[in-house]
């Protein structure tokens, strides 16, 4: 084989949560009473652009995680295959003219010129101005054509773009015949709208760096969609590990009552009157000694900021599953004086019987709820921790050590400012759709939840 | 009523007995007591005679759990564990590990902390609650949907944009007000305009669509239609009834952050350069001085359960029909 | 409603106005304005002020102005030169039984008194507890002073051992001063571990008093290096009855130390101790007088730095440091000239996590329109990679390991590092020793032959193809081993410090990438770091070292083997070993600058040049920015005690502070337009909807 797939923890994790929910979906529409509030969610026009532009982060984010390394040339007379200790994802296979094209250190968006002025010969006398990019633009013999070479990959961009709406429209058209009640226009428009702005930046980005070069000259676009995959792995693995806690425990305490209730009370109490960014920041520093002093286990960096990120995410989920699970011990407190789980008693059915058959579907909506709900926090908390300094392996691709450095080019005159601006656009529009889908996912399934808020 | 909060006091002990150790526990895993002393004492020239000499007279040379070698009766006492954490069920937080009085410390940074919480609370408050009345009142309206639309956007924000957004543009660009820093007495004005400025704005986003939820399930009640029958003003119904009424579950749910505030904001103190106490936590882990980290978390944790006994209390208060047993 | 949002704003805006006069953005209190005040500031609070026990730069920014050692360097001149501060002159060297001990007898100036204190009142060293504790700050107190004498002096050295003190140089100078090590568990012996241990009572053999102002220190054979510590704060004139007021029970308890609160003779002192926010130097009006240096290196004439020559220092009265811990905040307050100069913290090497402000190398256009002005001066440090001495795979003295650090050494690219990472304020080093030391060399000799060629006048890094080269004689052909085939994968340790990392761990990253090598970076926090290091399973890691003191043997001890970090705690982190080096070492460490010693030296950085245990990293440049309207600002990394010498024109500051800050008022008042417009169609639906006609349940 040409290559050596390499799965890392959060691939596989992640590839199984699809999997999961590939289940759940298949599952749900063969149980009309489960698929209905899905149903009735995706009968919102905003549920159905939010899916679209939630699709597509996803799509990148799944791209991102698969990966494998190269290998290398058979060397004479030695054993086995080598392979490069790098390790890539298709993602970057596909964004190789990106990965590769660094350049010495800032450049503006679409620029071809340097953004710091440095000192070098022209015709043997020593000049001190700003110097072209290595790749950005190098193609043009004359920086005078640069505006009619940016509109005419723009055009061809949307031209594109246009082709492509002709075979949306006919899939809305044929989509609309069969499902009426779901928004397929709606659903379609955005998918076009979302073509239109990334196939010119697509087109350009083959000749500029179109977010401009960082301080090393990296691609900023580059480092904006690698991103993607460590908001979503921490948005999406976390509630994997909040999730069976919440649950369970939340549950036991609320059916069992007694000293369950009470050992389930203390724990999360305890839990919850640590100020949360201090039991973060200890749990986080911990493991990070522990994966220091067990450099043996990981053959690549790879593998240890992948780690790294796994855990963040339990520790995260670890430390907020009690906001759940109060809200499970609740109703399930409700639940267990219902009528029907009285008699369920009378009879003699087990409680296990009893928790799994009648409790656990009933708070199903809540645990869904909860799931959507918590993805845009947990987005945003990457880039607050980090910013304090227990986030992921600061060698790591993510908006929080994006705006983190970016925070520095502030204060440079003049501004260096698509560093932040890169980030800001794609996490905000990111947080955006999982925030107003979770909106349309609530009022579908109960829009009577109330989900923590606390004020100030 | 009374019995009610002696038993809850007594139930705060276990709780803060096992803050305390899951602190203590999860501090010392990271860190040992010689990296302690390694941070305290410098990085150039150091002996190990001299750290021998520092753990010694802090007490971090005895075992930190469980001394093997301690008489019986005093294997769990003579131990590093359990000689830091009983003085502070008694409030005596002792010296940090720089010498500075922890206790003085404290009450120095509560004031710079707490004139900046209290205000983002109050005024967030209220600018939340005008916004999400004007919601409530404009419901099923174009305005109600993009003022819904507003809050999302501005929830979807990350607080490190505003903060950075904000410095950049009001002191930077515009010379409005000082880029950071701090002053005691009403030249703290000026340097608190923003960051309470910022901490509204962030604030606006979560807040808002929260009270418009409460403000909309007060309004699907009975008594509300009936005042609506009697031919009020919906103006009327809103402000007289509807606000009246949604109070109580907005006053019980700030009752529960307020003893929190003395904590400080963590993100707004250290960018604004105002020391307060969010940012002695985070500055005590970085130079891994365990007696302050030991303090604050064991002071948080008052606060919580404080805020948990006030919203109970709030509770009976504000409704007659419930009574704490 | 609205409206009255609207009154409330204008007024609060008419507060505002009427508040801040036409500045609105000042930190200060407006009554400070005007003043001959000194702006500066501090990211990381101290952690002591106390002459025995601190040791960094930051510290030494507070220290050094209050405490007065017996000698001081010359402000001007480099080399460095050591000139006499409260001593009459430079003690010499006096050699006595043949070479066993030293001594040093130094004389200080009669005259000299000590800051006004109120340690220095009888009545204040028996305060009742309450008073105490109504004190808010020492000052409160009935001040008081007295003369300097050499007892204040014996008195510190003897803190030095002081059992309940941590004195970093203590091990250091035990090994030196006679009898220190003796006294030391002689101290132990007698402390009661409470109140005031006297230490007049407890004579030390090798420190004694000659007479009221001479005092004579006797060293254990022979140590030159001794006067450079006899210019640190370390060996500066404690008063016993410092130590004695702030024994006091109640004080600590207040902060009230001399660990922050220090006493001394120097041009300024602590008047205000708020390591959370500001502490205020004020003008000593005890201080014995200086005069601002007659002489300076060549150019700072040209400078203006000699327009002063000969007048009496201080010129400033006060100094205000305000703590900036973000530097964001800090850069953008000294454009706004809030703050009077710029510096890099030259802690940088050490775990303060502060992160070098973003400047421009030469002073950008807008901010020579200011005036804004650099002044850079090649510091007394060294930032290098070493190559752990004991890693199978890089080091050790064989062929094929140093083959190996000579590839990696020509491909890291030091000079793009410089420009990348520090705007160009560095020099990239060819040896340990840095400039301005004795020992360096300048031009064509002085390079290092294993990565520099020397063409046109200049050194220049071989190719990338010479590294290749290199990379295949070592076994290791495009970055794979020969024998394997395996891909080539080396280490690097280094500590996270904060956001500006990732950019650096890239940049490191594409060095190695240059030779197919791919490197793994292992960041870790300071702690994790040194333990590592201490152990040695590192393979790569990153370092640097600040001098003590402006001698060779301050920078060649990090190569010496006896000092290995792994085998003896040293500071020779790499653990490098050469029998060769080793021996010049223990000749050169003790001569006095000759070219004999000279010799020696060349051959020692010859070996490290042909062994490459170090990719010698960087000379980083001091460097400030300083603002038109303030003088006598030169860089200087040995001594902190610059501020008796700066001068302020305060009256250009106001105008230039008013100039730049004009509040910009236009977004305010579209900020509240668009609030009212806002209005608008909430009034119009407000209108329809209760003209509105009974609907249909919703």
């Amino acid at each position: 084989m040409p290559f050596l797939p390499f799965p890392l923890f959060t691939d596989v994790l992640l590839w199984l949560l699809m999997g999961a929910i590939a289940l759940y979906v298949w599952y749900c529409s063969r149980k009309p009473h489960l698929g209905a509030p899905w149903a009735r969610v995706f009968q919102s026009r905003t549920a159905a652009i939010c899916a679209v532009v939630f699709g597509c982060y996803v799509a990148i984010g799944f791209a991102d995680s698969l990966h494998f390394r190269v290998r290398l040339q058979q060397a004479a007379g030695s054993e086995g295959t080598p392979y490069s200790p790098a390790v890539l994802s298709v993602l970057d296979l596909a964004l190789t003219h990106l990965r590769e094209r660094r350049e010495r250190t800032y450049s503006a968006p679409l620029a071809t010129r340097l953004y710091a002025k440095e000192q070098f010969e022209i015709d043997g006398k020593p000049v001190r101005d700003f110097p072209r990019l290595r790749y950005g633009g190098a193609r043009l013999q004359d920086e005078a054509e640069r505006p009619r070479d940016i509109a005419a990959r723009i055009g061809l961009g949307l031209f594109v773009a246009a082709f492509a709406a002709v075979l949306i429209g006919l899939a809305v058209k044929r989509l609309r015949r069969r499902r009426p009640q779901i928004p397929w226009s709606a659903g379609g428009a955005t998918l076009l709208g979302v073509l239109a702005a990334a196939l010119p930046v697509l087109f350009l980005s083959f000749e500029y760096h179109v977010f401009g070069t960082d301080k090393v000259g990296q691609d900023v676009l580059y480092q904006a969609l690698k991103s993607i995959r460590i908001s979503l792995i921490i948005g999406t693995l976390t509630t994997l590990v909040l999730l069976p806690l919440g649950m369970a425990l939340g549950v036991m305490a609320g059916y069992f009552k007694g000293w369950i209730d009470d050992a389930i009370q203390y724990l999360y109490t305890t839990l919850n009157s640590i100020p949360g960014v201090l039991l973060i920041a200890a749990a986080v520093l911990m493991m990070q000694v522990v994966i220091d002093r067990h450099a043996e286990w990981f053959s690549t960096a790879e593998q240890r900021a992948d780690l790294r990120l796994l855990v963040l995410c339990a520790i995260l989920g670890l430390t907020s599953w009690t906001g759940l699970a109060r809200l499970l011990r609740g109703e399930a407190l409700k639940l267990s004086q219902l009528e029907y789980i009285q008699a369920a008693h009378a009879f003699g059915v087990a409680d296990t019987r009893i928790l799994t058959r009648h409790i656990l579907p009933n708070v199903a909506h809540i645990v869904i709820i909860a799931m959507v709900m918590d993805f845009s926090g947990l987005v945003l908390a990457e880039a607050v921790l980090s910013y304090v300094g227990v986030g992921v392996d600061p060698a790591t691709t993510s908006f929080g050590t994006m705006i983190n450095a970016a925070r520095l080019e502030m204060g440079r005159e003049p501004i260096v400012w698509w560093s932040l601006a890169a980030a800001f656009v794609f996490m905000f529009v990111l947080v955006l759709a999982a925030n107003l889908f979770a909106d349309a996912v609530r009022d579908g399934f109960d829009p009577r939840v109330r989900m923590g808020f606390v004020p100030a | 009523m009374l019995a009610y909060i002696v038993r809850r006091v007594l139930y705060a002990i276990p709780i803060l007995v096992g803050v305390n150790l899951i602190t203590f526990v999860l501090f010392f895993v990271v860190n040992t007591p010689d990296d302690m002393a390694r941070m305290q004492l410098g990085a150039k020239r150091v002996t190990s005679e001299a750290i021998e000499k520092w753990k010694a007279e802090r007490g971090y040379d005895k075992p930190l759990l469980f001394n093997a070698a301690a008489p019986r009766g005093a294997k769990l006492t003579q131990t590093v564990f359990y000689e830091k954490s009983v003085r502070l069920f008694a409030f005596d937080f002792g010296a940090a590990e720089d010498n500075r009085d922890i206790a003085n410390e404290i009450r120095m940074r509560m004031w710079p902390s707490l004139a900046l919480a209290v205000p983002v609370l109050i005024v967030g408050l209220a600018v939340n609650i005008t916004f999400a009345l004007f919601m409530a009142f404009f419901r099923a309206t174009y305005l109600d949907f993009w003022g819904v639309v507003l809050c999302v956007a501005l929830m979807s924000i990350s607080a490190l944009f505003y903060i950075i957004g904000g410095q950049y543009v009001a002191s930077k660009l515009w010379h409005l007000v000082p880029i950071s820093g701090y002053a005691g007495g009403f030249d703290a004005a000026k340097f608190l305009v923003l960051p309470v400025l910022i901490g509204v704005l962030a604030g606006i986003g979560s807040g808002g669509r929260w009270y418009r939820t409460l403000f909309l399930e007060e309004m699907s009640r009975d008594y509300v239609r009936t005042a609506r029958a009697k031919g009020l003003a919906e103006s009327v119904v809103l402000f007289r009834h509807v606000l009246k009424n949604a109070m109580i579950p907005i006053l019980t749910g700030v009752v529960v952050v307020i003893p929190l505030l003395f904590m400080g904001s963590l993100l707004s103190e250290s960018f604004f350069g105002i020391p307060g106490l969010g940012s002695y936590t985070i500055d005590a882990i970085q130079a891994q001085d365990f007696a302050v980290v030991r303090s604050m978390v064991f002071i948080g944790s008052v606060l919580y359960i404080l805020g948990l006994l006030l919203t109970d209390l709030s509770y009976t208060l504000v409704d007659p029909r419930i009574r704490l047993q | 409603m609205r409206l009255r949002i609207t009154l409330i704003l204008l007024a609060f805006l008419a507060f505002l106005l009427s508040a801040c006069g036409e500045v609105w953005n000042d930190p200060y209190p407006a009554q400070e304005r005007g003043k001959n005040i000194l702006y500066s500031s501090f990211a990381e609070r101290p952690k002591h002020l106390d002459p025995v026990q601190s040791y960094t730069e930051d510290e030494a920014n507070f220290t050094q102005q209050v405490y007065e050692p017996p000698l001081q360097y010359q402000y001007l001149k480099r080399p460095y030169e050591l000139v006499a501060l409260t001593a009459v002159e430079v003690p010499k060297a006096q050699v006595v039984e043949g070479g066993k001990f030293t001594i040093y007898e130094v004389r200080i100036k009669p005259g000299i008194r000590y800051q006004p204190h109120p340690a220095f009142v009888p009545e204040n060293q028996s305060l009742s507890g309450q008073a105490i504790d109504r004190l808010r700050s020492p000052y409160d107190l009935a001040l008081g002073t007295r003369e300097l004498l050499a007892d204040d002096y014996i008195y510190q050295i003897k803190r030095l051992a002081h059992p309940r003190l941590h004195s970093p140089i203590f091990g250091l100078m035990a090994g030196y001063i006679v009898g220190m090590n003796e006294y030391a568990q002689e101290l132990r012996a007698a402390d009661r571990r409470e109140g005031w241990l006297d230490l007049r009572q407890f004579p030390l053999k090798g420190v004694e008093r000659v007479d009221a102002h001479t005092f004579r220190v006797t060293l254990n054979g022979s140590y030159p290096q001794f006067v450079y510590w006899l210019a640190m704060p370390f060996f500066a004139p404690v008063p016993w009855e410092a130590e004695k007021f702030f024994s006091q029970p109640g004080m600590e308890r207040k902060n009230f130390t001399l660990d922050w609160w220090p006493v001394g003779t120097g041009a300024y002192m602590l008047t205000e101790n708020n390591p959370n926010a500001r502490m205020v130097l004020e003008r000593n009006p005890n201080f014995h007088g200086e005069q601002y240096p007659r002489e300076g290196e060549a150019g700072d004439r040209k400078q203006g730095l000699l327009a002063d020559a000969g007048k009496p220092i201080p010129f400033i009265d006060k100094v205000v440091f305000s703590r900036e811990k973000e530097s964001i905040p800090y850069w953008n307050k000294f454009l706004q000239g809030y703050y009077d100069m710029s510096g890099i913290n030259s802690d940088v090497f050490d775990q303060a996590v502060r992160v070098p402000i973003e400047g421009d190398a030469a002073v950008s256009p807008e901010m020579q329109e200011k005036g804004i002005q650099l002044s850079t001066s090649v510091g007394t440090s060294t930032g290098y990679l070493a190559f752990n001495w004991d890693d199978p795979v890089v080091g050790g003295s064989s062929e094929r390991a140093r083959k190996l650090r000579y590839a990696i050494s020509v491909a890291f690219d030091v000079e793009e590092q410089i420009s990348i990472f520090s705007n160009g304020r560095g020099i990239a080093a060819q040896g340990p020793i840095a400039p301005g030391i004795f020992g360096y060399t300048e031009g064509r000799e002085g390079i290092n032959p294993v990565v520099y060629d020397w063409v046109d006048g200049k050194p220049q890094r071989k190719p990338i193809e010479v590294a290749r080269r290199l990379l295949a004689e070592a076994g290791y052909p495009d970055g794979r081993d020969a024998r394997t085939g395996r891909p080539l994968v080396l280490y690097l340790d280094t500590v996270a410090r904060g956001p500006g990392d990732k950019a650096v761990f890239d940049w490191t990253r594409a060095q190695f990438d240059k030779l197919s090598i791919q490197l793994e970076i292992r960041a870790t926090d300071w702690n994790r770091f040194q333990e590592k290091i201490r152990k040695g399973t590192t393979q790569i890691f990153r370092l640097g070292w600040n001098a003590d003191y402006p001698d060779p043997e301050n920078f060649l001890f990090l190569l010496h083997g006896p000092q290995a970090k792994v085998r003896s705690q040293g500071e020779n982190a790499a653990n490098y070993v050469n029998p060769e080096y080793d021996a010049l070492f223990e000749k050169m460490k003790n001569m006095e600058n000759s070219p004999e010693r000279k010799r020696i030296i060349d051959r020692m950085v010859d070996i490290a040049r042909h062994d490459a245990p170090w990719i010698w990293g960087v000379h980083p440049k001091d460097y400030s920015l300083r603002h038109a309207w303030l003088a006598n600002n030169k860089p200087n990394n040995m001594a902190r005690n610059n501020i008796k010498y700066l001068k302020i024109d305060v009256a250009k500051r106001e105008a230039l502070r008013r100039q730049w800050n004009r509040p910009v008022l236009w977004p305010l008042a579209l900020t509240i337009a668009i609030l009212l417009l806002s209005a608008v169609p909430a009034v119009i639906s407000y209108r329809r909807r209760e003209r509105m006609a009974a609907r249909p349940a919703s």
